[in-house]
């Protein structure tokens, strides 16, 4: 019998972006002068040659579907020449070439559910990941924690308040694929994982699991008289790199996989040089709908920073001024024995001098 | 398509609230797809529970062995049958995006058609790989919707130990601060790399960024194998129409605790304007009558802040190109690490300057591929090789802006440093 043909794929790979520009972006690609921000959630920027374009951003679910992604298109179609694009924060970006048309779409905007913001020195829309949704790994969830924060925080969306912009994210397990961030919301995992011992032969590749576990806790073991896996529990971080390539190897709990809040990462070059982010508040409780634990201690490290930091400084401008042990009581969180570094290169974070604030 | 909705209190909660809710989104799907409403159940189930429900898998397209997320469903009976049986299996394409994600809303709605007909008619603009994430389909309908997609000009990403779909900032399309053509130089490095996109055959993922200035709206120096972030060499330029203006709206105050005081190597100096002197290495600009800056550009390090906050007035040189940092990725399994300096400058202007690249990240992905062990990313084979081993493999001359400072301890076999250092002055001899 005949093999079905199948179709080949025509190996295209990322698209020429050029069909999508807006025209003026199209016009102007490589020569625009500067830009300005006239209200939150408007950039206005100039071209060398005197055009001008308006590009009004708004918050979007980032997981969409099809009835928003159409909804939002009728309004570009309307008001922004028929092109949109998207940032790295999934807010949407209507390009406008007439400075009249910008109050309309803001106001179509927001009468549609989208708030306009998240530009300049605002709180942005949370970069996150899929959590329950869609991830095999999830130990709690990612779209819901994050509407669930932006509905508390967008005010500051829609302002430009700020020090200086502020980035959020929020991630499922301690992979972090919501990435780096001022503020990162982040699954700690508090117990070992649960072995089901009936079905490691079956489905896990033993000795790549060994291989896995950053302080070589697991090794291979018989249990029941079947091969398997055992954890010395002792060395154990809990870190559930094991879990992905061994499910039965159960890292998600309930009650014991916890939250942890990180303060100061920023990739950005301006000032100091990028900076990793810092574990400063632990053992939230993963509590569905709305997180309101996690919600309190980011609003919490906010409204101090909105307070307390200088124009201009970020997160970790901010706290390399004040000191940590001035966020701590600023923020009333309590800084304990868990939050001094044992991995490697820990001595790096120890006070080193006798720089210390009074 | 008429199933009945299962009760989602938990959910429910998630309508409430003024930030645009993708329960409400899914609800909407789920009066026509029965897929969407099991989908809801299994999503209720898991907050009930407080536990995942997806396990992994194998499906894919012809021809390719990535690019598609497998999902089935856990969410089980005593019987072992699924609870939520419509949306047993709900896997993700990743497509690759267009450079700096502009979209024509023609193309939007073509999407939204494809997989209103294939798929859940779920999408996320994107994923934080930068993918766009057609999220929910059979594994029937996988290869249909692949096919209507990829004959819409789009193309599957990375997934796996392989190539990765990457991101490029808005760029040279809208930004003043862009450094090199971010577009040209993401598009010809990733379509040169098909092949370990689409078979994944490397030890761990490979991921390439691109960010158009030190400002790196792509975060890439935390998160890439390889992040290309532009910079200049010469002098910041500047615009005394604009320096005035913006001096005149946030005055002395401003400028002082905000632009020179923040230069992290105190290279901006405040100046009365008649003694103001732009020179080789030093830019001017007066601000008013009685006062200007003064920069020394040898002493500055690209960081972008006083151009951020007197964006025209100040600007990056003319003389422009990208640094190359190389190792960065996120804590599994030694920890946090930042991408490092590997090539302090290369021009991005021309296809030649591309090719170099190119052949830049095909050098260092061989080596990956060689070298690394498995499951190990980049930086951590860097870390376990060390960088002087890495650099010799690749023939990149070191360089010391590749280091924050020299060593701090002895503890090194020396006795090759008069060859070394004959080297060293030969090298500089031909330059």
């Amino acid at each position: 019998m005949a093999q079905p043909q199948m179709r080949r794929a025509i190996e295209s790979g990322v698209p020429d972006n050029q069909q999508f520009l807006h025209p003026l972006l199209k016009k102007n690609y490589g020569n625009w002068k500067y830009h300005d921000r006239p209200r939150p959630g408007v950039l206005h920027h100039v071209a060398h040659g005197g055009d001008e374009v308006w590009t009004v951003r708004a918050g979007t679910q980032r997981q969409m579907d099809v009835h928003t992604i159409r909804r939002l298109c009728d309004i570009a179609d309307r008001y922004a020449e028929g092109h949109v694009r998207f940032t790295i924060r999934s807010n949407i970006e209507f390009m406008v070439s007439s400075e009249a048309r910008v109050a309309p779409l803001i106001a179509e905007l927001e009468k549609g559910g989208f708030p306009v913001g998240g530009t300049g020195n605002s709180v942005s829309m949370i970069a996150h990941t899929q959590g329950w949704l869609h991830c095999d790994i999830p130990g709690t969830d990612a779209s819901g924690v994050v509407k669930a924060l932006m509905d508390e925080l967008v005010d500051e969306f829609r302002r430009e308040e700020m020090p200086n912009r502020v980035h959020l994210s929020t991630s499922c397990c301690e992979i972090n694929c919501g990435g780096q961030a001022d503020i990162a919301i982040i699954v700690q995992h508090t117990k070992p994982p649960k072995i089901n011992h009936d079905l490691v032969a079956n489905v896990c590749e033993r000795p790549a699991v060994v291989a896995r576990c950053p302080v070589a806790a697991i090794r291979p073991a018989l249990v029941n008289g079947k091969p398997s896996l055992e954890v010395d529990e002792k060395k154990c971080i809990c870190c559930g790199a094991c879990y992905p390539p061994c499910p039965p190897m159960q890292i998600n709990d309930p009650e014991h996989s916890k939250l942890a809040i990180w303060v100061g990462g920023k990739n950005s070059n301006a000032r100091a040089k990028p900076t990793f982010m810092k574990m400063v508040a632990a053992g939230l409780p993963n509590h569905p709908p709305r997180w309101p634990e996690v919600a309190e201690v980011v609003k919490r490290i906010l409204h101090v920073y909105k307070a307390d930091a200088r124009p201009w400084e970020r997160m970790s401008d901010w706290i390399d001024r004040i000191g940590w042990p001035r966020f701590f009581e600023r923020t009333e969180l309590p800084f304990t024995k868990y939050l001094i570094d044992d991995w490697r290169g820990a001595r790096a974070n120890l006070n080193a001098s006798t720089h210390i604030r009074f | 398509m008429t199933k009945e909705m299962y009760k989602t209190p938990m959910l429910d909660a998630l309508e409430t609230g003024p930030w645009p809710s993708f329960v409400t989104g899914l609800k909407r799907l789920a009066k026509d797809k029965d897929y969407v409403v099991d989908l809801l159940g299994q999503l209720e189930h898991s907050y009930v529970t407080r536990k995942g429900y997806w396990k992994g898998g194998t499906v894919g397209v012809f021809g390719y062995g990535g690019g598609v997320i497998p999902r089935f469903t856990e969410a089980k009976d005593e019987t072992g049958k699924p609870m939520f049986p419509a949306a047993a299996e709900f896997h993700t394409l990743r497509v690759m995006p267009p450079a700096g994600m502009h979209y024509s809303t023609d193309v939007l709605r073509k999407m939204a058609d494809i997989w209103e007909k294939h798929g859940s008619g779920l999408i996320a603009f994107h994923g934080q790989s930068g993918d766009i994430m057609f999220q929910g389909v059979t594994s029937e309908n996988t290869q249909p919707a692949f096919d209507a997609i990829n004959e819409l000009g789009f193309d599957l990403g990375g997934a796996g130990p392989a190539v990765r779909t990457s991101m490029s900032c808005v760029g040279a399309a809208r930004c003043e601060q862009s450094c090199y053509d971010e577009a040209r130089a993401h598009r010809t490095v990733i379509n040169s790399f098909l092949d370990d996109i689409h078979r994944p055959s490397l030890p761990y993922k490979f991921k390439f960024k691109f960010s158009g200035c030190p400002n790196d709206c792509m975060n890439s120096i935390q998160r890439a194998d390889m992040a290309i972030i532009g910079t200049w060499r010469d002098n910041i330029r500047t615009d005394e129409a604009l320096a005035r203006k913006w001096f005149a709206k946030h005055g002395m105050d401003e400028l002082v605790n905000d632009v020179v005081a923040r230069c992290p190597t105190k290279a901006i100096r405040l100046k009365d304007t008649k003694d103001l002197k732009a020179g080789d290495s030093v830019s001017a600009v007066a601000l008013s009558d009685a006062h200007g800056l003064e920069i020394e550009n040898r002493d500055c390090v690209r960081c972008m802040h006083c151009i951020n906050v007197m964006t025209g007035a100040l600007a990056p040189g003319k003389d422009k190109g990208a640094t190359v940092l190389v190792g960065g990725k996120r804590t599994l399994k030694i920890g946090d690490l930042m991408g490092t300096v590997v090539v302090p400058f290369m021009k991005l202007e021309t296809d030649e300057d591309r090719a170099k690249l190119v052949e830049l990240g095909q050098k260092i992905i061989d080596f990956f591929a060689e070298n690394a062990l498995e499951h190990e990313r980049t930086g951590e084979m860097i870390e376990r090789i060390g960088i002087v081993n890495f650099l010799e493999a690749l023939e990149i001359p070191i360089d010391p802006n590749m280091v924050s400072s020299p060593r701090t301890n002895p503890y090194v076999r020396m006795d090759g440093w008069d060859e070394e250092v004959a080297k060293m002055k030969a090298a500089k001899q031909v330059a």
